[in-house]
C-alpha cells in the first residue's frame, strides 16, 4: 500500500518505553518546578500518563512472540486506530478542554471523585455487558439494585432508630443481609436465564417481564407493616462504612471494591472457559452449537452471575447512600447499557472488551462532573450525553460494516 | 424482433478466484419453453442472475426485444419485462397474498392504497390462472405449494416477455405440475417465453421445446428437445475428464464397520426416512444427490443437531443414543457443516479461538483457561494443516474460504474424532485449496480416521469417495462401489423417485 511504512515490534515498543520514562521524569521534574497553584496536580498526571506509555512498551515487548512482528503504519492503520479508540481520543479531548476552561480540573481529588463516582456503575455494566455479549440485553438491572438496597437496608437499622423495618430485629451480623439480598437477585436472575435459554425468549421481553415482577415485588416487601412504604433510613454504621469508608481521608473504599470485581470479571471472560463461550455464543450462535458449546449452562451462567453483580451495585449503592427506597436503581440498567455500548461492546453480540467498559463508564462520569465543574446546566449535560451515545453508536456501526 | 426475444451472448462472470460464467449464450424464441439444464453449480442460476440484474456480467451482451440491454437492478429487469420466480420463496408471512403479490406496485387511491382494488385485480388474476386461494389470507399460512402458485401467479401479473422459473416444481404434487404445464401453455399461446430450470428430465421432455445444457459454467449446446433423452441429457451434462483435479490414492480402505446406520428416520415426513448404511473403517463414503435430498439433514441428525425418532445407530460395534452435539463429541464424531459462515466460522474471534472452541475442556482446569497449553494446540493443529494466517491472533474473518475451512478441519481435530462427516467440504473454494483439502482428506484416512463426505460436485464424489451413497428426496437409492460408481449412475439413482 502507498504511504505504508513499517518498524519492527521491538522498535515500536521501545520508543514507547523512552516516551514513557521521558515523560515520568518530566513529571517529577515537574513537581518541583511549576507552580503548585497554577497547575494544581498536572506533574502527577503527566508522571501517570508516562507510566502507562511505559507499561505498555513493556507488554509489547513480552507478547511480542504471539504479534505480528513487524508493526505497520499507513493511512488505513491509522483510520482504524482512529474508529477503534475513537471514544477514548474524545475523552481525552474533552478533558483537556475542560482542563484549558478550568485548571482546577487537574487535581488528584478530582480524579478520586471521579472514580468514586464510577464504582458502582462499573459494577452494574459489567454485569450488563455480558448478556449485551449475547447480543440480548437486561432491562431487570437497574430494579435488582432498588431490590438489593431495599433488602440489605431493612435488616441493617440501628436499634434505636424508630421507623424500625424489623422493631425486633436483632442486631445481625453485617454479612447476613447483604448475602440475602444478592441471594434474592440472583434467584430473579436464574429466573432471567431460564425464560431465555428454555424457551428462547428474546432477553428484552424476558428481562422486562422479570423487572416488572421484581418492582412489584421489592414495592410489596417494602409496604410490609409497619415500613408502609417510607424510606428505610437509620442505617447501622458499619454498613454504612462500606461505601463510606475514605482512605486516607480522600480515598473512597468503593474504588479498589470496583477494581477487584473488575480484574475479576476480566479473569472470567479472558481466561476461562465460560468467558469464552460467551464470546463464542454471541459471534455465532449457530456454529456454537454446531461446536458443542452448552448453550443452556452458559445462557443461565450469564444472567446469574449478572444479577449477582447487580445485587453487590445495589448493597454498595445502599451503604453509600445509608438509604433505601423501592424506587432505587431505576433507569441504571439503560445508562449501564450505555456506557458499555459506548465502549465498544456491539449490541450485535461477540464484540466488548473490560477496557473499553472501563471507558465507556468513565466517560459518562466525566462529562457529568466535568460540564459541572464548568458550571454547564444539567439539560445542558443530557443534550450532550445523547449526542455522545449517538456518535459513540454510529463510530461502532461503521466499523463493522461490510460492502 | 428478430427471431428471438432474447439473446445471451458470450456471458462471462467472474466471482472471486472463481470463474462462474465463460462465454455461455443463451438464445430464446418468443412463446417457446426453453429449458436450462446442468448440475449443480454448472452456473444456471448465476446466469439468470445476470438476466434478473441481481448480478452484472463481466463479459458478453445481452440483447433483448432486439435492443441490447444493461440491466442494473431487478425492477429494470421486470420494467423490460422479465420476470422470474426464484427457487427459495421468500414470501412476507404475516402480510396478506395479495400484499405479496403487488409489493411495489400498490393500486392507489390519492396517497392511500386502494385495498378493494387490490382484492379484485388478485381475484382477476388467479381466475386468470385458475387458483382458488383468498386474497386476504395470509401468506404464512399457504402450502408450500400454494405458495408457488402464487408465486407463479406473480410472474404472470406482470405481463411479462420472458418468465424465468428456477426450479418452480420442487414442491409441487404431480396435479400440481400439471395445472403448472397448463398455466405454462396458455403464457406460450400469448407469446410470453419461459426459461425452465428443472434437474427433472421427464417434465423437461414433456414441455420444452428447446434445451440448453451448461457445464462447469460453460456452455455445452442448444439442442430441440425433441431430439433429446434422459440419457443424452444426462451425458452432457456430466461427460468431462477428470485428469490430475485430485491426489492419487496411496491407501486401502479397511472393512472394519465403524459406524453402522440402521433404518433412521426424522420426525418430519419429507425429511431423511429409512436411511441405512455401513462406513467402513479408512475409507471415504461419498454421498450425493440433488439439492434437496436431505443429505445434510440426515448427517445433522447422525450429530445430534436434528431429532431421529427411530432405528438405531452403533459405533465400533456398539449402540448409541445421540442426543445433542456433546455426545456425538464423545463419540468420537465431528461435523463440517455445510455452511461454513453461518454455522461453522466465528468471524469475529481469532484464529486460535475458533481452534479450540470443540475441545475447549482440555486446554482448561477447572474452567481455567491454560493459556500456553490452548496457544500451542491451536498453532500445531493449524501447522498440520497447513492453514496461512499471518497469527493465531488474526480474525477469522480476515482468512480466505479455503484457509477458514482448514481452521475448522484444526479445530475439530482437537476432539480427536474418528468419523469425520464433511458436509460439502470444498464449496465455495478456489480450485488450488481444493486439492489441498483433498490432500488433508487423504492424510487423515491414513492416519486410521474414516470421512463421510456430502458433495454435490459430482467429479469431487467420483473422484474422491471410496463408495458413493446416493440419496434421492430423504431416502437412500443406492449404494455404489467405486468400480461401479460413474456420473451417468449417479444421476440416475439422484433422480430415481422424479418424474
Amino acid at each position: 500500500m502507498q504511504g505504508e511504512k513499517t518498524i519492527p515490534r521491538k522498535k515500536y515498543a521501545l520508543i514507547f518505553i523512552v516516551v514513557g520514562a521521558l515523560l515520568a521524569i518530566l513529571g517529577v521534574a515537574f513537581n518541583f518546578i511549576l507552580d503548585a497553584t497554577k497547575t494544581f496536580d498536572m506533574p502527577w498526571f503527566i508522571l501517570g500518563i508516562g507510566a502507562i506509555a511505559l507499561i505498555y512498551g513493556v507488554v509489547q515487548i513480552t507478547r511480542g512472540e504471539r504479534l505480528h512482528p513487524e508493526v505497520s503504519f499507513s493511512a488505513k492503520t491509522a483510520k482504524s486506530f482512529l474508529t477503534n479508540n475513537a471514544i477514548m481520543l474524545a475523552l481525552l479531548v474533552l478533558v483537556v478542554v475542560i482542563c484549558f476552561i478550568e485548571p482546577r480540573f487537574m487535581q488528584i481529588r478530582v480524579l478520586l471523585d471521579i472514580l468514586t463516582q464510577s464504582s458502582t456503575r462499573m459494577i452494574i455494566a459489567l454485569g450488563i455487558c455480558f448478556t449485551l455479549l449475547i447480543a440480548g440485553t437486561d432491562l431487570s438491572a437497574g430494579r435488582m439494585v432498588g431490590l438489593a438496597a431495599v433488602i440489605s437496608t431493612s435488616m441493617l437499622q440501628t436499634a434505636t432508630y424508630a421507623n424500625r423495618f424489623y422493631p425486633d430485629l436483632p442486631e445481625l451480623w453485617v454479612g447476613i443481609p447483604i448475602v440475602a439480598a444478592i441471594i434474592a437477585c440472583m434467584l430473579f436472575g436464574t429466573l432471567n436465564g431460564f425464560l431465555v435459554a428454555k424457551y428462547d425468549m428474546h432477553p428484552f421481553i424476558a428481562t422486562l417481564a422479570v423487572q416488572v415482577m421484581i418492582y412489584g415485588a421489592c414495592s410489596l416487601y417494602f409496604d410490609m407493616p409497619p415500613n408502609n412504604s417510607q424510606p428505610i433510613g437509620g442505617v447501622r454504621p458499619d454498613f454504612a462504612a462500606i461505601g463510606q469508608t475514605k482512605i486516607g481521608g480522600q480515598f473512597s473504599i468503593l474504588i479498589p471494591i470496583a477494581i477487584v470485581f473488575t480484574i475479576a470479571i476480566w479473569f472470567v471472560l479472558n481466561k476461562t472457559v465460560f468467558g469464552k463461550n460467551v464470546y463464542a455464543i454471541g459471534g455465532n450462535r449457530e456454529a456454537a452449537v454446531v461446536s458443542g458449546v452448552n448453550v443452556f449452562k452458559t445462557i443461565m451462567g450469564i444472567f446469574i452471575l449478572a444479577s449477582f453483580l447487580y445485587g453487590v451495585g445495589g448493597v454498595l449503592e445502599a451503604a453509600r447512600t445509608a438509604g433505601a427506597t423501592n424506587n432505587y436503581g431505576n433507569g441504571y440498567e439503560l445508562d449501564a447499557i450505555a456506557a458499555c455500548v459506548v465502549g465498544g461492546v456491539s449490541l450485535n453480540g461477540g464484540i466488548g472488551t473490560v477496557g473499553g467498559i472501563i471507558s465507556g463508564v468513565l466517560i459518562f462520569t466525566v462529562i457529568q462532573y466535568g460540564l459541572q465543574f464548568i458550571g454547564i446546566s444539567p439539560m445542558w449535560q443530557q443534550v450532550i450525553k445523547g449526542v455522545i451515545i449517538a456518535i459513540a453508536v454510529a463510530i461502532d456501526m461503521s466499523k463493522y460494516r461490510r460492502k | 424482433m428478430g427471431e428471438y426475444v432474447l439473446e445471451m451472448n458470450n456471458i462471462t462472470k467472474v466471482f472471486p478466484g472463481v470463474k462462474a460464467l465463460d462465454g455461455v449464450t443463451l438464445k430464446v424464441r418468443p412463446g417457446s419453453v426453453h429449458a436450462l439444464m446442468g448440475e449443480n453449480g454448472a452456473g444456471k442460476s448465476t446466469l439468470m442472475k445476470c438476466l434478473f440484474g441481481i448480478y452484472h456480467e463481466d463479459g458478453g451482451e445481452i440483447i433483448f426485444d432486439g435492443k441490447k440491454r444493461t440491466i442494473n437492478t431487478s425492477k429494470e429487469a421486470l420494467d423490460l419485462g422479465i420476470s422470474m420466480i426464484h427457487q427459495e420463496l421468500h414470501p412476507i408471512r404475516f402480510r396478506p397474498v395479495m400484499e405479496n403479490i403487488w409489493l411495489g406496485r400498490f393500486p392507489m387511491r390519492g396517497i392511500a392504497v386502494n385495498k378493494k382494488a387490490m382484492i379484485k385485480q388478485t381475484k382477476e388474476l388467479f381466475k386468470e390462472v385458475d387458483l382458488d386461494i383468498d386474497p386476504e389470507v395470509l401468506a404464512g399460512t399457504l402450502s408450500a405449494s400454494n405458495l408457488q402458485l402464487v408465486e407463479i401467479a406473480k410472474a404472470v401479473s406482470y405481463n411479462s416477455k420472458i418468465i424465468i422459473m428456477d426450479e418452480p416444481t420442487s414442491s409441487l404434487t404431480d396435479n400440481e405440475t400439471e395445472h403448472l404445464f397448463k398455466i405454462i401453455r396458455q403464457l406460450q399461446s400469448k407469446g410470453c417465453a419461459i426459461i425452465y430450470i428443472s434437474h427433472k428430465m421427464e417434465e423437461i421432455l414433456k414441455i420444452s421445446d428447446e434445451v440448453t445444457i451448461m457445464r462447469d459454467g460453460q456452455y455445452v449446446g442448444t439442442w430441440p428437445a425433441k431430439e433429446l433423452t434422459t440419457d443424452l441429457i444426462i451425458n452432457r451434462m456430466v461427460g468431462r475428464d477428470m485428469t490430475n483435479r485430485f491426489p492419487p490414492k496411496t491407501y486401502t480402505p479397511g472393512t472394519e464397520v465403524v459406524l453402522k446406520v440402521d433404518d433412521i428416520c426424522s420426525p418430519l415426513p419429507k425429511s431423511f426416512q429409512h436411511v441405512s448404511f455401513d462406513l467402513h473403517k479408512g475409507e471415504i463414503l461419498g454421498i450425493g444427490g440433488l439439492v434437496g435430498a436431505q443429505r445434510t439433514e440426515m448427517v445433522e441428525a447422525l450429530f445430534g443437531l436434528r431429532e431421529i425418532v427411530s432405528g438405531k445407530v452403533e459405533k465400533d460395534g456398539k449402540p448409541f443414543l445421540i442426543k445433542s452435539v456433546r455426545d456425538a463429541k464423545a463419540h468420537g464424531l465431528a461435523l463440517l457443516t455445510e455452511e461454513r459462515r453461518a454455522s461453522g466460522v466465528f468471524g469475529i474471534l481469532s484464529i486460535e479461538d475458533n481452534t479450540v472452541i470443540a475441545a475447549q475442556k482440555d486446554f482448561a482446569r477447572n474452567g481455567v483457561l491454560q493459556e500456553g497449553k490452548r496457544y500451542k494446540a491451536a498453532k500445531e493443529s493449524n501447522e498440520s494443516m497447513r492453514t496461512k494466517t499471518p497469527s493465531m491472533e488474526e480474525l477469522m474473518q480476515n482468512l480466505s474460504g479455503g484457509n477458514q475451512q482448514k481452521v475448522l478441519i484444526a479445530r475439530w481435530l482437537l476432539t480427536h474424532p474418528d468419523i469425520l462427516i464433511l458436509d460439502e467440504p470444498t464449496r465455495g473454494i478456489d480450485v488450488g485449496a481444493k486439492y489441498e483439502i483433498y490432500t488433508i482428506m487423504h492424510d487423515l484416512i491414513k492416519e486410521g480416521k474414516s470421512i463421510i463426505m456430502i458433495s454435490s460436485e459430482m467429479p469431487e464424489l467420483l473422484g474422491m469417495a471410496d463408495r458413493v451413497m446416493v440419496m434421492c428426496e430423504g431416502r437412500v437409492t443406492g449404494i455404489l462401489s467405486r468400480e461401479e460408481a460413474d456420473s451417468v449412475q449417479v444421476m440416475r439413482l439422484a433422480t430415481a423417485f422424479m418424474k
